[in-house]
């Protein structure tokens, strides 16, 4: 079993070049609805390019997990503009909610312990929020069985690609932190709460929230020496075990140093211990507030069988990640 | 937060077992050995332990019994059904099957049925009960009984009639010297004892009235099964009918009750209130409401107003607020504010503990150098009642006096434990459970 996953390309699991569906969608910003509901979120096109992965020596705030700095190829993808939010992610919750479920039924999160939103907002564009990992691909599971598109996580690469947008500073806009504020949310603004998403500019490809807000959940098994580890092409690094995974973008409660492209957070079980019962919940981290997630749609599609092993290897078989 | 199948974290303990057992207790006595309190001085003692109800808590707060630094191995187990007692195993097992000696509960330790706590409790030297609250009383009588240092959730009763019981069992065990903790865990979370150390050292003066909430969503619903007698449909979906639970404002809310009863370090004399069904009308929602607003009022005058609610999608928040002559705590911010809106104090969240955690380290810490230093039950006993009649409040309407409710008799147990017997409510035949009605329910008349 093991060794079959791991003959695996990853390629196969992520985009599937050499048995992928012709695209049919042209390569451009488009709004998909959520079907049986009047939400709809925006997919943004990321072109295919080359990005330095990690911060240089000298970067300000810099952690020993950001380098040696890595020159990488990134294949084409959509990514959603704005970090999903709890509205949307509660269609997949609620049953009630959801008016198109599909016909054989589908794992749904079970009802949170606490309100995991601590009264930060639910109505009217924020971000979901507190899922765990497993939580957020089961969101992108769902959302495949219901459109007929793969959607997933973004690789570790690919997120920080997006979101330096073609930039080498320490932050998408240059090196000025004092700028910040005009693009995230953290510390220095967020009155230590989220906001709804998109309130604030986006980078140069058109992605709102990157830095700040919620930090957003990655594909990616977290591993200290990940840039010595990480493939010329399309790096992951395929989980192994249910935790811990890297997470990127900083959130609403982080001073700026954490909110520069190539910083990294690895998560952490701690960030579940209030969930007093056992087993815990595979759904939630009842500490974790500041985690959500965005979507990715990689523009060569995978099969359906491929689609299926990579919901089957990635997902299913670490039930309850985070 | 239920589910099927084994939970399997890698590195998930806590802490590494420290000792090993010098007695590991390998099936070498056949009688079960009553220990005596106080009974451990060394460190190569076992510390055995029951666990009574082997719902999602209860498996947590066993995991967290056997995470402790002391030597603690689960012995027992006891619950009404066997699969929740299975269940229950392996999850502990998939949590601590790595450190030796910790679980060891033979086949037949594993006691399923109403009776099965007794045979459980007279296996170790602490017991875990974590049933539905409707027995709690029952099963702290019998573990006070038979000398056992007890770890018991919240609340303590459903009923002032189990109340009396608890308090009385409570005395007993003041005179026995043994431990006993409730899961009141706030008063082991280190932000609300570093709170209530300020508000000692009189930060916001006397205080002049509270706000409490436990504001959130739905909850879980079992459905009902054609094989289920009406009493096991009732213990399976346990939360929805008041003998067993309580309802919410007695299940859930008493956390945030209990800080108030804490900072003001007395009980509420009286009760008034309304409440009702909204929006959560269905039948498998059986007798208890969707929402309790009570005003509670001390003896000095100050009022604790409460607000508990299950309103899905509504707004959430479950938090303290303690206003007093010179300013305001927020407890679930952790900070201290003046009048003006000046923070006097912030409490740093990077120094958080685990209070679920912590009351059981202090527990076993305490037992295991045969110290007598924990006394919860009576206060449990004191701030239950203080829920409970805000539930006999919006109920019926009427204003509710603590000491009036405290000596009612007032008893929602069913006559018999037993899965062919009647629960003390039953639905008509439609399905449909009869539910309070202010100014048609009466108490005490």
């Amino acid at each position: 079993m093991k060794n079959r996953i791991l003959a695996l390309s990853l390629g196969s699991l992520l985009a599937g070049p050499a048995f992928a569906q012709e695209p049919s969608q042209p390569f451009a910003a488009y709004e998909e609805k959520l079907p049986g509901t009047d939400f709809t979120f925006k997919m943004v096109p990321i072109p295919a390019g080359e990005v330095t992965l990690g911060s240089p020596a000298g970067e300000k705030g810099r952690n020993t997990d950001e380098g040696p700095q890595k020159k990488v190829k990134i294949n084409a993808f959509w990514m959603s503009a704005y970090e999903v939010t709890f509205e949307q992610y509660d269609v997949y919750s609620d049953p009630e909610k959801d008016k198109t479920p599909i016909p054989d039924g589908m794992t749904r999160p079970s009802p949170p312990y606490i309100d995991l939103t601590l009264g930060m907002g639910k109505v009217g564009g924020y971000p979901a929020n507190s899922m765990s990992q497993y939580g957020a691909l089961m969101y992108c599971k769902w959302l495949y069985a219901k459109t007929g598109v793969f959607y997933r996580l973004p690789t570790e690469a690919e997120w920080e690609y997006a979101c330096r947008a073609g930039a080498t500073t320490a932050y998408p806009f240059g090196n000025n932190a004092a700028q910040l504020k005009e693009y995230a949310w953290y510390a220095g603004n967020s009155d230590n709460k989220y906001h709804k998403v998109g309130e604030l500019k986006p980078n140069a490809w058109g992605l709102y929230d990157m830095l700040g807000n919620v930090a957003e959940w990655t594909l990616d098994q977290y591993d200290e020496q990940y840039l010595s580890h990480a493939a010329e092409n399309d790096p992951w690094i395929k989980p192994t075990s249910k935790t811990p995974r890297t997470i990127k973008g900083g959130n609403y409660r982080d001073e700026a140093v954490a909110l520069r492209s190539a910083s990294r957070l690895k998560s952490d079980p701690n960030w579940n211990r209030r969930d007093p019962q056992i087993p815990k919940s595979y759904w939630w981290n009842a500490d974790a507030p500041f985690v959500g997630f965005r979507l990715v749609r990689p523009q060569q599609q995978p099969s359906k069988e491929e689609a299926e092993r990579f919901f089957e290897e990635v997902v299913d078989q670490y039930k309850g990640a985070r | 937060m239920q589910q099927e199948e084994l939970n399997q974290f890698h590195g998930k303990s806590r802490r590494d077992f420290v000792k090993e057992s010098s007695l590991l207790a390998g099936g070498l006595l056949t009688m079960p050995m009553l220990s005596q309190a106080n009974f451990f001085s060394g460190a190569g003692d076992v510390i055995k332990i029951a666990l009574i109800g082997c719902g999602g808590r209860g498996t947590g707060a066993a995991v967290q019994a056997l995470s402790t630094k002391e030597n603690v191995q689960l012995v027992a187990m006891a619950d009404a059904f066997a699969d929740r007692l299975n269940n229950s195993y392996n999850d502990i097992k998939g949590e601590v099957g790595d450190k030796p000696g910790k679980l060891n509960v033979k086949e037949e330790h594993k006691f399923v049925g109403f009776d099965a706590y007794q045979k459980a409790i007279a296996l170790a030297d602490v017991v875990i009960l974590a049933t539905p609250p409707g027995f709690r009383p029952v099963h702290f009588e019998e573990a006070i009984k038979q000398g056992k240092h007890v770890f018991m959730e919240k609340p303590v009763a459903t009923d002032p009639a189990g109340i009396k019981k608890v308090l009385e069992a409570a005395e007993v065990a003041k005179s026995k010297k043994l431990n006993v903790v409730v899961g009141l865990q706030r008063r082991y979370q280190t932000s609300y004892r570093e709170l209530y150390k300020r508000f000692q050292d009189g930060i916001i003066g006397d205080i002049v009235s509270m706000q409490v909430w436990w504001n959130q969503g739905a909850l879980w619903v079992k459905p009902r099964k054609p094989e289920y007698t009406e009493m096991e449909y009732q213990m399976r979906n346990w939360y929805y009918f008041n003998w067993l639970c309580g309802d919410h404002i007695v299940e859930q809310h008493i956390h945030n009750i209990d800080v108030g009863n804490w900072f003001m370090n007395d009980y509420p004399v009286t009760a008034v209130g309304m409440g009702g069904r909204a929006v959560r009308t269905g039948k498998e929602f059986g007798e208890i409401y969707d929402h309790h607003y009570v005003e509670y009022r001390y003896g000095n005058g100050v009022v604790m107003n409460s607000q508990c609610r299950h309103w899905k999608d509504a707004d959430s928040r479950v938090d303290e607020e303690i206003v007093g002559v010179k300013g305001r705590m927020i407890m679930d911010k952790g900070v201290i504010k003046d009048h003006k809106g000046k923070v006097l104090y912030q409490f740093d969240r990077k120094n958080e503990n685990q209070p679920y955690q912590a009351e059981h380290d202090e527990l076993f810490a305490a037992i295991a150098k045969g110290e007598y230093k924990f006394h919860d039950a009576e206060r449990a006993a004191k701030t239950t009642l203080t829920a409970i009649i805000g539930r006999l409040a919006t109920y019926s309407g009427q204003t509710i006096a603590f000491d009036k409710a405290l000596n009612s008799g007032l008893n929602l147990q069913p006559a018999k434990y037993a899965f062919d017997a009647a629960p003390p409510i039953v639905p008509d035949a439609q399905g449909n459970y009869a539910y309070a009605k202010p100014g048609i329910t009466r108490y005490f008349s």
